[in-house]
């Protein structure tokens, strides 16, 4: 035994070591990852975001480098306050109160300790940053508008969020993403790959150089360009002719689907929410809740599509053989239906109507009549029904237009189904919602959704997916753009609708609307609106809704006009819509009286009047 | 082979293999932990690896030299190296220079000595001496007393110069008395004493001392043929009550603040997670370290010189005291395995050798440089692992260090010389 005592003490202890080595190393250890390890400091380097052109080759959107002071406190030695202060131009109590700050969240890590230097500053600064130990300047890329225009379709770009993290474990703090419009939509594409450099840290966190010879770096690759369909021209136009009044324009290029203006009115300029007064710009934006500059309304507002409408009814009328080209009723200023004798008010004038004046004139009792032939057909009103309701829904109503803009709203096309649950003991007929004939009851629309509605017209059968995006730098855009959306209604049948978008302007509503040599197709309408004041259901002044598209023989661009509260169609929209047409395709105005009309126009009292807690008159000239 | 005075050496092959890969490996690792990005030259000697090189010569050297002696000489001078070497620690007192507290360097411009390191020789020589001697008898109180007091004089002056850490290393020569003989009470003793210790302090003094008594008079009380049974009882049941309350005496009156930390974070005895977190940034910080950095390294390491825990510093005196962390992080489990073999084939093979030995004397060295080793090997890595508490003392041959490389070699090489020697001494 006590020759063996030392040997055996030995070969147990060795026996642990390697249990426990097993333990440590094998057992309980995780396999590496170089970018959990904490002794090696991730350092990213930012590529350049992808620029962004309007579909004439116009930059819109760029970079400009900011300069940032930063500090580390724990360095920082004997300043000349003095001459600190006057360079960057702030107080002697921003100072102290910025330094103190700094400290208390550390003394190693470096921070922020002034945002955003002017070009100039940062040219006096430069030079004497040397003098100044423990501060030094940081570059950082921010985003350029060369532009004042399109600040809802642009997008903005914003810190990441927790929630972005979260997402996609591409983003770490502080790296910028886009939060709205293209920024978002084709953030992958602009924002490229940034690089990562690894670095040694020493256990007081320094760093000591680069970490495996830089062999575990990569280098960042730039972002890509896009070019948009948006034409700046056009998107300017618009929005100066949406002075002082809410609304939206868009229009689209028929037989490619391309976004030629998305207009939100009112917008703001997009450099306002770079730099140094971001966040103060963005809460006057965020808090403006009478305009809400911020909402998109081509793609948010949804209101009743009121008479444009109609084309669709007729449409479908057409197709269903509830009609044809020759059929005629007589309007007598109302149509009146129902056992109750319930009736609609027409204001087309009265008279006899076939489909091309009723158009023309916009008559609701005709749409009526055509619409109720069209459910109550073989007495088969709820099947009728939901073929009626697929039909219209296959404009690309009712739904999600599955486009590259971020956002976006449904609408609202009802189904049987959804009269059913409305009324489950009653038998529902056409004349329960003969509304939806005239475009207002249940039925709801974006302007996007308009102007898609109408290009699918001009294209008598199709419409491609609407879509903002041109060409990606070293890529193809998305194949669901160039895929035609058919509609099942014959061709004829569009023919004749067409003719009657074109009296419109030759005797109908629009009549003081026409552009000389230019033929243009196009239909007003007016919808009805209300909110709610304290509670209470208030009717507004009407909506004034235009769609239209032109040249007639071989369309170059359709259009869909809100402005909001601004009464009649034709008197606003429609104006629009002609100057917007006239301005695509011959590039210069030849009624400027009408274009000063439409630019001095302010509808702000209109949309004043809710707010103001007192009694107010609507639809008054 | 060396043709000496007609005599031949045969050295053993195994030893000096094991010892030129630790030697290597330790130069290596250092290299490792002690570089920053710059070229790496071996002689320049104003870096760690370049002075630990430069230390290996000389480590060489003074083994060859070692080895040249004769046998005779070492037997004969022991006593005279024993007083010499006291006397030098001793100087310290006067001439020391004090390095994190403990007093145990000399100072010679540029490099330090430590003396305790070589007195670690001429104590095994001097106790391999004295238990070789014809006169000596270990079963005499009077020869156990004397044998006591060469071991106890270099701890208690090591004790008092603040160098606990090395003072632990002496004790390891029990294992030497025990082997040459002394009473099995006193291994039962000490057993004993480390297990009442660590019981009072993990669990409770009242009732450790109360099941110590009681397990005393159970024994006592079945146990056959005992004279003075009561006597017994009594004296063995004080002695378990002293050494209860004299080790709760001790931790918590003489013990100083940061050595009732470290036995406090080996027995996790702090419960307040406040004082824990303290801890973990300060006394734990090197433990929890070196831990993360031998976790990391997993089954086969992060490569040489790729360690990111060892390039970046993160374990403090990772190329001295934990440089087995070093080799944990780069090498892996594979490395660390390797390691522990080595000694272990080492420490085994110089008990072997030592067990064949014709010559009592060279029997004892034998087991002294074992034990030395041994305790040396098993406080460093397991003090690294988190098994042992924190006491500072190299790893013989790896660590960073000239003094304890050069003594360690010398220690092995004079155990090779005398085994070398065992042929002619029929």
């Amino acid at each position: 035994m006590r020759k063996f005592l030392l040997f055996l003490i030995v070969i147990s202890t060795s026996l642990i070591f390697i249990l426990r080595l097993f333990y440590l190393q094998v057992y309980a250890s995780e396999p590496y990852s170089i970018y959990e390890d904490n002794a090696i400091r991730k350092v990213f380097t930012y590529p350049k975001r992808g620029y962004i052109y309007d579909r004439n080759n116009n930059l819109l959107v760029s970079n400009q480098p900011s300069y940032d002071v930063m500090i580390i406190p724990g360095l920082v030695k004997k300043v000349d306050t003095l001459e600190f202060c006057k360079l960057l131009k702030i107080s002697k109590e921003y100072f102290d109160n910025k330094i103190e700050k700094t400290s208390r969240y550390s003394r190693r890590i470096p921070s922020v300790f002034l945002a955003h230097l002017s070009k100039e500053d940062y040219g006096f600064l430069a030079e004497k940053i040397r003098k100044f130990e423990g501060f030094y300047i940081q570059k950082r890329n921010l985003r350029q508008y060369n532009t004042k225009i399109g600040a809802n379709v642009l997008g903005y770009v914003a810190e990441v969020n927790r929630s972005n993290i979260e997402k996609d474990n591409y983003y770490s703090q502080g790296d910028i993403i886009g939060k709205q419009g293209v920024e978002l939509s084709y953030e992958k594409y602009l924002r490229g790959e940034k690089g990562i450099k690894f670095i040694q840290k020493d256990r007081f966190n320094r760093d000591i150089g680069s970490y495996n010879d830089g062999i575990n770096d990569k280098t960042s690759i730039a972002g890509n360009d896009l070019t948009i369909t948006i034409d700046s021209e056009l998107q300017e136009y618009g929005e100066l002719l949406m002075t002082n009044k809410k609304g939206a324009i868009v229009a689209i290029e028929p037989n490619s689907g391309e976004l030629l203006t998305l207009v939100s009115a009112p917008s703001y300029n997009p450099n306002l929410l770079v730099g140094r007064d971001r966040s103060k710009n963005y809460f006057e934006l965020y808090n403006d809740s009478i305009y809400r500059p911020l909402i998109d309304k081509g793609l948010l507002s949804t209101f009743p599509a009121g008479s444009p409408f109609k084309v669709i009814v007729g449409l479908i009328a057409l197709k269903e053989n509830a009609i044809n080209e020759k059929s005629t009723i007589f309007c007598g200023g109302k149509y009146i239906y129902g056992r109750n004798k319930k009736s609609m008010k027409c204001h087309c004038g009265g008279g006899y109507r076939n489909i091309y004046n009723a158009i023309s004139e916009s008559c609701n009792s005709y749409f009526a009549d055509a619409y109720r032939k069209t459910i109550t057909k073989n007495n088969n009103i709820s099947e009728n029904f939901d073929f009626w309701s697929e039909d219209v829904k296959s404009f690309g109503l009712g739904n999600y237009l599955n486009n590259d803009l971020p956002i976006g709203k449904k609408g609202m096309i009802p189904t049987s189904e959804f009269y059913n649950r409305w009324y489950p003991d009653f038998r529902w007929g056409p004349t329960t919602n003969l509304s939806n004939s005239i475009g207002q009851g249940e039925i709801l629309v974006t302007p996007i959704q308009l102007a898609n509605m109408i290009a699918a017209v001009a294209n008598k059968g199709y419409y491609y997916t609407p879509h903002i995006i041109k060409n990606i730098e070293g890529d193809t855009i998305p194949k669901r753009f160039s895929k035609k959306n058919i509609i099942d209604i014959e061709k004829e049948y569009f023919d004749i609708i067409e003719e009657g978008l074109s009296d419109v302007y030759k005797s109908g509503t629009g009549k003081f609307l026409n552009i000389p040599g230019i033929e243009i197709c196009g239909k007003s309408g007016t919808a009805e609106n209300f909110t709610k004041i304290n509670g209470n259901k208030t009717q507004l002044t009407d909506h004034s809704i235009f769609v239209a598209y032109a040249p007639k023989n071989k369309p170059q661009i359709a259009i869909a006009v809100l402005v909001e509260n601004g009464y009649y169609g034709s008197t606003w929209a429609g104006r629009i819509s002609s100057l917007m047409i006239e301005k695509y395709l011959k590039r210069e105005i030849t009624n400027s009286r009408i274009e000063n009309l439409v630019i001095t126009k302010s509808l702000d009292d209109e949309y004043k009047k809710p707010y103001s807690n007192k009694p107010f008159k609507i639809n008054s000239l | 082979m060396i043709l000496q005075r007609k005599n031949i050496i045969r050295l053993d092959w195994v030893i000096i293999l094991v010892y030129f890969l630790l030697l290597g490996f330790g130069i290596g690792n250092i290299l490792s932990s002690s570089i920053s990005g710059e070229e790496i030259n071996i002689f320049d000697f104003s870096t760690l690896y370049g002075k630990q090189f430069f230390y290996a010569l000389i480590s060489l050297f003074a083994g060859f030299i070692a080895i040249l002696i004769d046998v005779k000489f070492y037997e004969r001078f022991s006593s005279i190296f024993y007083i010499i070497s006291i006397v030098v620690l001793i100087c310290l007192f006067f001439f020391g220079k004090r390095v994190n507290g403990a007093l145990s360097w000399f100072s010679f411009g540029g490099f330090n000595l430590q003396p305790s390191e070589f007195v670690k020789i001429t104590v095994a020589l001097a106790v391999s001496k004295y238990i070789s001697d014809f006169q000596t008898d270990l079963k005499n109180a009077i020869d156990q007393l004397k044998l006591f007091l060469i071991i106890l004089i270099p701890i208690l002056i090591i004790i008092f110069q603040n160098d606990t850490g090395s003072s632990i290393v002496f004790f390891s020569l029990f294992f030497v008395l025990y082997r040459e003989g002394i009473s099995q009470n006193y291994i039962k003793s000490i057993f004993a004493i480390i297990l009442l210790s660590l019981a009072s302090l993990k669990l409770s003094v009242i009732i450790t001392a109360f099941s110590a008594i009681c397990i005393v008079i159970f024994y006592y009380s079945f146990k056959k043929r005992v004279r003075n049974k009561i006597i017994k009882i009594v004296s063995v049941s004080s002695l378990c009550l002293i050494t209860c309350f004299g080790t709760l005496f001790t931790y918590e009156n003489i013990l100083k603040n940061h050595q009732r930390n470290y036995i406090k974070v080996w027995l996790n005895l702090e419960k307040d997670p406040n004082k824990i977190k303290q801890m973990e940034r300060t006394i734990l910080y090197n433990l929890n370290e070196s831990k993360k950095a031998i976790s990391s390294g997993g089954l086969t390491g992060k490569g040489y010189l790729k360690g990111t825990r060892t390039m970046g510093n993160f374990v403090p005196a990772q190329h001295s005291d934990y440089i087995f962390s070093t080799v944990g992080e780069e090498w892996g489990f594979i490395g660390s395995v390797f390691i522990v073999l080595l000694y272990t084939i080492l420490i085994t093979r110089i008990i072997y050798l030592s067990e064949n030995q014709k010559n009592k004397f060279s029997r004892v060295y034998g087991y002294c440089t074992a034990s030395i080793l041994f305790i040396h090997f098993f406080i460093n890595i397991g003090m690294v692992l988190g098994l042992t508490p924190t006491i500072g003392i190299p790893l013989p041959f790896l660590s960073y260090g000239g003094s304890s490389l050069i003594a360690f070699t010398i220690l092995l090489s004079i155990f090779l010389r005398l085994d070398g020697n065992r042929k002619n001494e029929w």
